[in-house]
This record gives structure tokens, C-alpha cells and sequence, in this order.
């Protein structure tokens, strides 16, 4: 199927879609077991391989616990929950960029991720009821109001793709402002999880459960914005064309602008709010397997994981003896990608 | 029965910019709607492919109300070229005219030899094989435009709907495109600035006026001077020869 569909749409992209789920697979495994080899206390591959079989097969062989209880509690689980983050962020990135035709939309920068961290700092302070599903729906509750917040800012104001990443700003600027008001004020939140957290991120204490609920929610949201990929292609020529070629449009933004709050808000409750990985990931992406968003959508979250993942891995490396925020990360590689899409668009005109 | 609307009125913003319109289209053949700025053409337009829901009356797809139709449905036999098409996606020509095989494709569907046909054969009638395979970006407008009609002709449909295509094009590839419509062997509705192109293209004319639809019929018997007169508020001449209806302005 997706051979037929590459050779009948004439561009050649840099690699076919199966050499690239070949070496993007390659590349996840090869990130991830970086993400556990590498930190604070050095395991060997052999400790690993043994943890891992001792703990997937069933086997018993010997492993000091407390190593097995690193790469296993500790380690894979953070490393999980990274490539999730990464693939779920990278993905917002595709499917905003598409319905906004925006090359520089990604929930970081249009403010949804600042959202979703008021939103869930709100839901710890007030105790809304505990654990992880609640923390997650105050994020959702946030990044939807920050949406809504963003859009009508940026449509009130005349619309276009300025706009649209000038609201995100403001946005951006009021939530962080309010999560930092609600931590600062609160001791309860202070002490579970800092300002750094939610404005930053970060991948320090995640542990199983997490992974357990990042991982449906990625697998659901790929699902299905692979079976929209034609309509995200279909508005290459705006919503006008997208309806003409038989997208309902109403509903195909609803439901992939709700999707996208849900990845957001899953991803911001888990590790805070960590940005431009849905800005650098579907742009590289794009050059290398070309602009269809069957391709597109696959290609961006199996190499938002792996960016992800190494970005974990460098947070932890860079200085010695501390961690940075993976944010910092992020933001180091992103930035620069920032400016230089914004240079070739003012090209484009 | 094809496409038609029954007095359809649409109102943007308290001002009315279509006004009761009832307009059925010619079995065959194009039909040109010329008006001045700001008539309605282009608003009529969306109406009639269901992209604007009408504040009153109803457009009609072989009967049945546009609104009660899926869109994909309506995209499998109605398709709409705009003025002018922009994108800041890197799409290939050939990339282009193959989005118009989404409305005939099921989600997860394989590309069939039956896709690949219709691609080629839009490319091949609008004359621009030899673009295929070149950047959109880099495409000239008059090539932008042909392109658009393949990605148009490419969905298969029986109307095809175009909203000034000649607006941004020299006058060669203004008659190339003109030329062009009668042959696509669909039923084509076009709106046009150039009342002469529209004499000289189309087999049946409709004439907006401030919103209101005032005359339907052949060339010749709609585009008179007095007619002209008052819609264009220009003086014009009108003669009939056998190399057709020919307009001239004072």
C-alpha cells in the first residue's frame, strides 16, 4: 500500500517509508538503551540484558537488586515514558501545523502546553481528587481553555499565521504566569512537584504507571490520526479546498484539535511542559520522507521518541552530577530550528 | 437533474450578498457567470458546492438537498477550482492532482491502478504531463491553475465549479484556460471578469446583479447593451457576426 502510494505521487523523499521504520526502530531501540546504560550509576549491557530477561521472560539469573531495581524501575521506565512524550509531541506538531497551516504551530509555542500546566497545577493545589487520571483531565480542562483562549485571540485579531503565534504567546505568558503564581502560593504544590517542572520539564521521577498511561494514549492518538492522514493532506490548500475535496471540516478540526489537547495535556501532567519537539521533529521529518501525512505522521513519532530519549539522556550527561530540566534540551536544538524556519518563510514571500 | 438552487439567499455579516437566486444548471456545457464586483458570483458559487450553508432556500444535487449529502459525496461529483491557490506545503505537481483522489479513496486504501488512471488522464487533459513530477512552488500561475483543474478533473466529478481562474493570468494563458473548458467533457460553471471571453466560451450565460441573478440564457440573447448598461454601468456595443457575439466599450 504505502509502496503504491510513494510511487504514484512523483516527489521522491530521502528514504522510502520502510527503510525508515527500519532504522527508526533501530534507532528507538538503540536510544533507549542508552537511556538506561547511561546516568549517575554506570550498568553494563550485561546487567541489562539480564534485568531485562529476568523481568520480561522470566528468567533468573543473577543481577545485584539494587541495579535491577535502576534499569528497571528507575531507568527503562523514565526512557519509556520519554519516547512516548516525544512521540505524542511531535505528532501535535504535525496535525497543528497541518489544520492551522502553520509551520511554526506546536503546542509549546501556541501556549497549549503552558495551558495544560495551570491546568493540572490548579487540579494539586485544590486536591481534585488524587493520582494520575485527575492531574491528567486538569491538564486537559487547561489545554482546551488555552486553545479556545488562543484561538479567539488570534481569529478576533484577524487571523493568519502571525497571529496565530502571537496569541500563542500571550497565551503562553499569561498560563506561566498563573502556574507560577499558584506554585509560588502554594506549599502543597511546591512540595510535590516545582515551578521548574511545569515550565520546563522534566523526566525525574517517572516511574510505571506513567509509562502506562502515556503509552495507550500515544498508540490511540497515532491510530488515529493515521486514519486522517488524507484529510491533513487534503488541507494542503486551506479548509475551502479541504471541504471540496470532501473533508468534513467542522468535525475533522474538533476532533484532531481535541486529540491534540489530550496528547498535550497526557504528556504535560506526566512531565511538565516540554517544548519545540513538535517543532524540529515533523519539519526534519518532512525532508526526509517528503509532505504526505501517512508517512509523515509515522515517520515524526517514531523520531520524536528516539529525540526524546536522547534528549533525556543528554539532560543527564551535560553536567556532571546534576540535571537539567529536559525542556533545556529541547529548547537548545529547537530554537535554532525556530529561527531558521522563520528566515526561509520570509524567503517564501 | 444536476445541480441547481431554488431561491438561495446568503447573508454575511447582516448584509445580504446573495439574494434569492434560482438557478439551474445547463445539462451540458459551460456556463459563465459574469457580474460585477462584489455581485455574488463567487458567494454563489460556494453555495452552490455546499461551502457556505445558505441563510435561505436550498441547493440541490440531483434533488436532494446539498446539506443532507456527505461530503465525500458531494466531492466524488462536484469539484471547485479557487481564484487562486496557495500552500506552504513542498507538494510535487503530480503530488497536487493526486489529492484529488482523496474523496474516492477509503481511509487506509491502497493507491489503485484506477487512481494512477484518473491522475494521468487529468494531467494529460489540461496539458501538463510534462509538469508532473516539478514542485508546485515552482510552477508558473497559468501552470498553477491547470494544475488546480487536473487535481479538479482527478476527483471525477460530473460539475466542475470555478471561481475566476483567469483573474492572475496574462492574456495567452487566459484564452489557453478558456479554451480548455468546453473540452473537459464535464458540466462546468465558471465565473468571469471578461464579458467577451464569457461570450466567446461559454454556451449559456447568468448575469448577477447586486446579489440577484437578472438574466440566463445563450450569449446572444442575454449580453445586449442595455442589459450591459445597467448591470456594468458602462456603454456598450453588442454585435452578432458569425465569428460570434462581440462587446465594445466606451
Amino acid at each position: 500500500m504505502i509502496a503504491g502510494t510513494l510511487s504514484a505521487r512523483g516527489s521522491r523523499p530521502v528514504l522510502g517509508l520502510g527503510g525508515f521504520l527500519l532504522i527508526g526502530t533501530a534507532a528507538l531501540l538503540a536510544a533507549v538503551t542508552c537511556g538506561i546504560m547511561f546516568g549517575e550509576i554506570a550498568v553494563t549491557p550485561h546487567e541489562v540484558a539480564n534485568t531485562l530477561a529476568n523481568r520480561l521472560l522470566g528468567f533468573d539469573l543473577p543481577v545485584d537488586p539494587i541495579r535491577e531495581g535502576i534499569i528497571w524501575h528507575y531507568r527503562l521506565s523514565r526512557a519509556a515514558v520519554a519516547v512516548c512524550a516525544g512521540a505524542s509531541l511531535a505528532i501535535c506538531g504535525v496535525v497543528l501545523q497541518a489544520l492551522l497551516r502553520n509551520p511554526l504551530a506546536e503546542p509549546y509555542l501556541l501556549g497549549i502546553s503552558a495551558g495544560a500546566s495551570t491546568g493540572a497545577v490548579t487540579v494539586i493545589v485544590l486536591s481534585l481528587g488524587a493520582g494520575a487520571l485527575t492531574v491528567s483531565a486538569g491538564a486537559f480542562a487547561g489545554a482546551a481553555l488555552a486553545f479556545a483562549f488562543v484561538a479567539i485571540l488570534a481569529f478576533g485579531s484577524g487571523g493568519g499565521t502571525d497571529r496565530i503565534i502571537l496569541a500563542g504567546i500571550a497565551g503562553s505568558q499569561l498560563f506561566n504566569a498563573a502556574t507560577s503564581f499558584i506554585v509560588t502560593s502554594s506549599a502543597t504544590a511546591e512540595q510535590t512537584r516545582g515551578i521548574m517542572f511545569w515550565l520546563l520539564g522534566s523526566l525525574g521521577g517517572v516511574r510505571w504507571p506513567d509509562a502506562g498511561l502515556a503509552f495507550p494514549v500515544v498508540l490511540l492518538a497515532l491510530a488515529y490520526c493515521l486514519y486522517r492522514a488524507r484529510a491533513l493532506d487534503a488541507f494542503a490548500f486551506g479548509e475551502d479546498a479541504a471541504a471540496s475535496l470532501g473533508v468534513d471540516v467542522t468535525r475533522v478540526r474538533i476532533e484532531l484539535f481535541a486529540l491534540t489537547a489530550m496528547l498535550t495535556a497526557t504528556v504535560v501532567s506526566i512531565i511538565g511542559a516540554v517544548g519545540f519537539v513538535g517543532l524540529v521533529i515533523p519539519h526534519a521529518m518532512r525532508f526526509l520522507v517528503g509532505p504526505s501525512h501517512g508517512r509523515l505522521i509515522l515517520a515524526s513519532a517514531l523520531a520524536g521518541g528516539v529525540f526524546m530519549a536522547l534528549a533525556d539522556v543528554l539532560s543527564r550527561l551535560v553536567l556532571p552530577g546534576q540535571v537539567l530540566p529536559v525542556g533545556v534540551i529541547t529548547a537548545l536544538f529547537g530554537a535554532p530550528v525556530f529561527g531558521v524556519i522563520l528566515w526561509r518563510s520570509r524567503g517564501a514571500k | 437533474m444536476t445541480l441547481s438552487a431554488e431561491n438561495v439567499s446568503w447573508t454575511a455579516g447582516g448584509a445580504p450578498i446573495v439574494r434569492d437566486v434560482t438557478l439551474a444548471l445547463p445539462e451540458k456545457g459551460v456556463l459563465g457567470l459574469v457580474g460585477p464586483n462584489g455581485s455574488g458570483k463567487s458567494s454563489l458559487l460556494r453555495l452552490l458546492a455546499g461551502l457556505r450553508r445558505g441563510t435561505g432556500g436550498a441547493v440541490y444535487v440531483d434533488g436532494q438537498p446539498i446539506t443532507r449529502i456527505r461530503r465525500a459525496e458531494i466531492a466524488r461529483r462536484l469539484a471547485v477550482v479557487e481564484q487562486q491557490a496557495t500552500t506552504e506545503v513542498a507538494l510535487s505537481a503530480r503530488e497536487v492532482v493526486a489529492l484529488g483522489r482523496a474523496p474516492q479513496r477509503a481511509a487506509w486504501s491502497a493507491w489503485t491502478e484506477r487512481d494512477e488512471a484518473a491522475v494521468a488522464s487529468a494531467l494529460e487533459r489540461t496539458g501538463m504531463m510534462h509538469r508532473a513530477a516539478q514542485q508546485w512552488s515552482t510552477l508558473s500561475g497559468g501552470e498553477r491553475q491547470r494544475i488546480q483543474i487536473a487535481r479538479a478533473l482527478a476527483q471525477e466529478p460530473r460539475e466542475l465549479l470555478l471561481d475566476e481562474p483567469t483573474n492572475h493570468l496574462d492574456i495567452r494563458h487566459q484564452l489557453d484556460l478558456m479554451r480548455l473548458l468546453p473540452r473537459l467533457g464535464t458540466r462546468v460553471v465558471v465565473a468571469l471578469h471578461d464579458l467577451n471571453q464569457a461570450a466567446a466560451f461559454c454556451s449559456e450565460i447568468a448575469v448577477m446583479h447586486e446579489g440577484r441573478l437578472i438574466a440566463q440564457g445563450a450569449p446572444a440573447q442575454v449580453l445586449n447593451a442595455s442589459l450591459i448598461g445597467e448591470v456594468f454601468a458602462v456603454d456598450a456595443s453588442v454585435t452578432c457576426g458569425p465569428t460570434g457575439t462581440r462587446i465594445s466599450f466606451f
